[in-house]
């Protein structure tokens, strides 16, 4: 039978997905949001079509470019990958899950961000590290809690393996929790400041005095430059896919069932789209804060996913 | 086929043996340099294949040494617990011994290397002997031998006043800690044989002392606080980042990467093997010290622009981080789970262990950075990635360590942390129950905090462009300075991918002192997998995941490198500004300004501008001037208040003081007369 080459295949399945998955989802954002703001929409492929083009693209570096400079988007794209070939998307059966569990997963998405960090001060313009500067304080703020807030959902599932947790959480009856309830809340805020959306950052600014992200990039071109998109947008549909396996991931594939891993893609679409949808509606209703702000929209994140852990270990 | 008690006092015996020859051979420095850094590491090696050993079989060996005052002999003993301390002295040392043969060189044209080899040598040897002492008695002495030692070793470079205010800081502190220590001792020694007999000296005599609970909790207390000035923990942390930056860098490496250790090893010591009566509350103080230490470590360690006061300050937050694993298992014992207090001690002798290498890493590429720049500031580097070819991947790898990140040792230690804090179940005490998570989210903090000094320490000292005097060009230190270092990197690496057989080695520690381990289920699922108590509980694979990314990475590069796609290179993006110069980089300064305004309450700021009017002219300023002092808040409420207290009432006391022969004569009449009628 197929038996043996079931884990590989649903492996790869899951490769292609968040390869794939990812350009989609940001082009399904841009394009709601064209429609609630009344404009037309490239279409849902632009995102890849903008990748594709970048990669034929001519490599511009700068005199003063080192190693790190070059080699920070493979080390992205690649630990990106890695992120989210341990995510369980449409089955809770992945083999790689086992090994990485969730605070290896921050790491990783950690060791992107460093090296990101590193080329924003590599050149040496003044934008750099301004970009370097910011996106390190954001961050240094929201990892505690993003780990805060999925250790609540660790310790209500007795487990740090991601497959462990959605397999907890899929075939535990549904109890209303007050520790998940405020971990789901900052989890939301966080991945919100994480992936670089309104209200925290603005993915389509160049405006010095607001960028975050794009500062520390603002020297790439060509395929670094379409590797380092590429592995925004898969953060943002791996922000996305791990708040749906941690907290609603019904619907999704059990252990030894691959028979429902067509219902759980089709699941996963529509949870995708209306998060979506969601994201279009805060990202069109607020405004970008100021920086400073900034840190006490994390420091009430990072407070509400320590209430989370407090609240499990007072109540439950 | 010699035990490894005897490899150890070889190594001791070799440390003295050095010191004693080096002193002859003030003469030939170069010799000296190349002759001394050789034995060294040659008596380190010896010293860590016993600890090694010692580790491994995990059986007690016990020694007397007939010296010392008559008939109060000196103990000596060598169990899994100390075996694996002196293998971190070991190691560490066998690389610095290395470095030095290159770092010392940068010496030999400006002042004699002589005292600063023969004073390391007994550093060395003093450290063993702190950790192979068994009694209270020789255990003093060798700690003092060790903090005179080091005492010396801060003093080294002494034309500069602030390394001589740095060393008498230190030996201040130090001091004050070992007050507190000897005090804790007496108190075993004198419920072990009461205060007639000098038996209760040995350690042994204090591990059968029956104590009422009051007593218990002062000797512990006083045993922490006494060590925990050692150990660097806030607020007895100010010694530290004065004396680290101010000694030489090897010695730097060592002090950081090793000495903090010895006084962790004194807690241990005490905590989990010499005191009995353990208190519930022992592991929620210790807990409490450390969470304390690591988060305002890193917040301090952030604001600094010398590179080796911000690594001191890191050092402060992993000692902290240590002590947070401590808390934990000594919170565990009590409640006796054996296995959860096991892991926690796991994690933190794994967190010691990547400590001193990454730690040693550090400390030796920053001195490798001084050797090649003169320059301590990393608001006079830059751009050093072009020139230090070697040294910038190197120290990199030892970011990376510190900043907990994968594949390296950093992240393994805090993820075995963290899962001590999440298997934890519910614990008898509300307290307890209520430290637990905002423990987690303090550790959680000081990790992600330590990323972005990391980051800052790389991005300024090696990226961008070169900040100093123009004209000026870095060169490649010598051969041996990048052999330690890589031989550290390597380890950084080795110790992040293999933690199964680590773990494994070290597992007779937490077996000797909490009765429990986790080397057994820790490699259930096979080396490959890191499962400290089940697999479905949690695990990691180390191997995978690097080799995983290394995969991934090396495809993605070959398959577009696979396209020949035109790579050109151009001036950077200017904004059409076109005079873009060094000086807009962001410094250091500015690098931290975010952390300095969110976490500005931590420290007392100084900060000040003031503009430099042109001739002539009120409104067009020619330069502004920006001012900033930060400094810990401890040192104004703490510090300041005692020491100008103590120089208060020297003056009064110096008042008796007046020179004349009559007064003093007169002093010495008035105390016998009142001897006389009083006595």
């Amino acid at each position: 039978m197929t038996g043996q080459y079931y884990p590989i295949l649903l492996e790869a399945l899951q490769v292609i997905i968040v390869l794939l998955g990812a350009p989609l989802l940001v082009g399904w954002v841009r394009m709601v949001k064209c429609w609630t703001q009344g404009r037309r929409s490239a279409g849902l492929l632009q995102p890849l079509r903008d990748i594709s083009k970048f990669l034929v693209k001519d490599t511009v570096l700068a005199h003063n470019a080192s190693w790190i400079f070059t080699a920070t988007p493979y080390v992205v794209f690649g630990a990106t990958l890695v992120a989210g070939a341990i995510i369980p998307v449409v089955s809770a059966d992945l083999p790689l899950a086992a090994t990485a569990d969730i605070i290896a997963l921050v790491a990783i998405f950690a060791v992107a961000r460093f090296f990101t960090a590193l080329a924003g001060l590599d050149v040496g313009t003044a934008f750099g590290g301004m970009g370097t500067s910011r996106e390190m304080m954001v961050s240094s703020l929201a990892e505690p809690a993003v780990l805060m807030s999925v250790f609540t959902v660790s310790l209500v599932s007795h487990s740090t393996s991601l497959s462990y947790m959605v397999h907890d959480i899929t075939t535990v009856s549904f109890v209303l929790r007050p520790s998940l309830a405020f971990a789901l809340l900052a989890f939301v805020l966080i991945a919100i400041a994480e992936t670089g959306r309104i209200p925290v950052d603005n993915p389509s600014t160049h405006l010095e005095l607001t960028m975050i992200h794009e500062a520390m990039i603002l020297e790439y071109s060509g395929r670094h430059l379409a590797l380092i998109e590429w592995a925004s947008m898969m953060k943002l549909f791996l922000f996305a896919s791990l708040g749906i396996s941690l907290f609603m991931p019904w619907g999704i594939a059990g252990i030894d069932d691959p028979g429902m891993i067509p219902v759980a893609l089709v699941a996963l679409t529509a949870k995708l789209a209306l998060l979506g949808v969601g994201l279009v509606l805060v990202e069109t209703g607020l405004s970008k804060m100021r920086i400073f702000r900034v840190a006490e929209f994390l420091g009430m994140a990072f407070l509400l996913a320590t209430l989370g852990m407090l609240s499990y270990f007072i109540l439950e | 086929m010699p035990s490894p008690f005897d490899l150890v006092s070889a190594s001791i015996v070799a440390f003295l043996f050095i010191s004693l020859v080096s002193a002859f051979l003030a003469r030939h420095q170069r010799f000296l340099v190349n002759f001394s850094s050789l034995l060294s590491a040659a008596a380190c090696l010896l010293a860590a294949t016993g600890g090694f050993l010692a580790v491994l079989s995990g059986g007690v060996e016990a020694f007397v040494l007939p010296i010392g005052l008559p008939d109060l002999p000196f103990y000596m003993r060598l169990d899994a617990l100390s075996g694996f301390f002196v293998t971190l002295v070991g190691l560490l040392g066998f690389f610095v011994s290395i470095y030095s043969a290159g770092y010392l060189r940068g010496f030999l044209d400006r002042r004699s290397v002589a005292p600063l080899i023969v004073f390391c040598n007994i550093f060395m040897a003093g450290m063993i002997l702190v950790l192979i002492a068994d009694d209270a008695y020789f255990f003093m002495v060798s700690w003092e031998l060790m903090a005179v030692s080091s005492f010396f070793l801060v003093f080294f470079e002494d034309e500069q006043v602030q390394n001589r205010r740095a060393a008498f800081i230190y030996i201040l502190i130090a001091h004050i800690g070992a007050i507190l220590i000897l005090l804790s001792f007496g108190i075993m020694a004198g419920f072990a044989t009461g205060f007639e007999s000098f038996r209760g000296y040995t350690f042994e005599a204090m591990r059968s002392a029956e104590m009422p609970a009051v007593w218990a909790s002062i000797v512990f207390i006083a045993a922490f606080l006494g060590f925990a000035a050692k150990a660097g923990v806030i607020p007895l942390h100010v010694w530290l980042p004065e004396a680290h930056p101010a000694a030489p860098s090897n010695i730097s490496a060592l002090m950081s990467g090793v000495m903090l250790k010895t006084a962790i090893y004194g807690i241990l010591r005490v905590g989990f093997d010499l005191a009995s009566e353990p208190q519930w509350w022992w592991g929620g103080m210790v807990l409490v010290f450390g969470l304390f230490s690591a988060v305002l470590g890193i917040l301090y360690a952030l604001m600094q622009d010398d590179i080796k006061r911000l690594l001191a300050y890191s050092s402060v937050e992993n000692i902290g981080i240590t002590l947070i694993a401590v808390g934990l298992a000594m919170i565990f014992a009590y409640v006796k789970m054996n296995t959860l207090a096991a892991l926690a001690m796991a994690a933190a002798l794994y967190h010691m262990l990547n400590h001193a290498v990454f730690k040693g890493l550090l400390f030796m590429g920053a001195g490798a950075v001084l050797h090649a720049t003169h320059e301590r500031s990393m608001e006079g580097l830059g751009g050093l990635i072009h020139k230090m070819k070697w040294t910038a991947p190197l120290f990199l790898v030892g970011c990376l360590a510190a900043s907990g990140l994968p594949p390296f040792n950093g992240f393994v230690s805090e993820w075995l942390i963290f899962q001590s804090f999440l298997l934890t179940p519910a614990l008898p005490g509300r307290l307890l129950n209520l430290l637990i998570p905002l423990g987690a989210a303090a550790l959680a903090l000081a990790a992600a905090l330590s990323a972005r000094g990391f980051v800052k320490v790389f991005g300024i000292t090696f990226l961008g462009q070169w900040r100093g005097k123009a004209g000026f060009e870095a060169v490649e230190v010598n051969w041996p300075m990048r052999a330690a270092m890589m031989m550290a990197a390597a380890s950084c690496l080795a110790l992040g991918v293999f933690p199964t057989h680590v773990i494994g080695w070290l597992d007779s520690v937490p077996q000797s002192l909490v009765g429990g381990g986790i080397g057994m289920t820790a490699r259930a699922s096979g080396w490959l997998w890191l499962t400290p108590v089940a697999s479905e509980r949690a695990s990691y694979s180390a191997p995978l995941v690097f080799f995983f990314i290394a995969f991934v990475i090396g495809a993605i590069y070959l398959a577009f490198k696979a396209r020949r796609v035109n790579v050109r290179r151009a001036p950077m993006w200017d904004c059409g500004f076109e005079k873009v110069t060094p000086r807009m980089q962001y410094t250091a300064t500015s690098m931290s300004m975010p952390t300095r305004r969110i976490f500005g309450f931590v420290f007392s700021i100084k900060e000040s501008v003031r503009a430099v009017a042109r001739q002539g002219s009120l409104f067009f300023p020619e330069k502004y001037i920006y001012h900033l002092k930060v400094r810990d808040r401890v040192w104004n409420y703490l510090y300041k208040p005692v020491s100008e207290a103590s120089f208060y009432f020297a003056r009064r006391v110096g008042k008796l003081q007046h020179g004349r022969i009559q007064i003093y004569l007169l002093y010495s009449f008035v105390t016998l007369v009142v001897l006389l009628v009083f006595a």
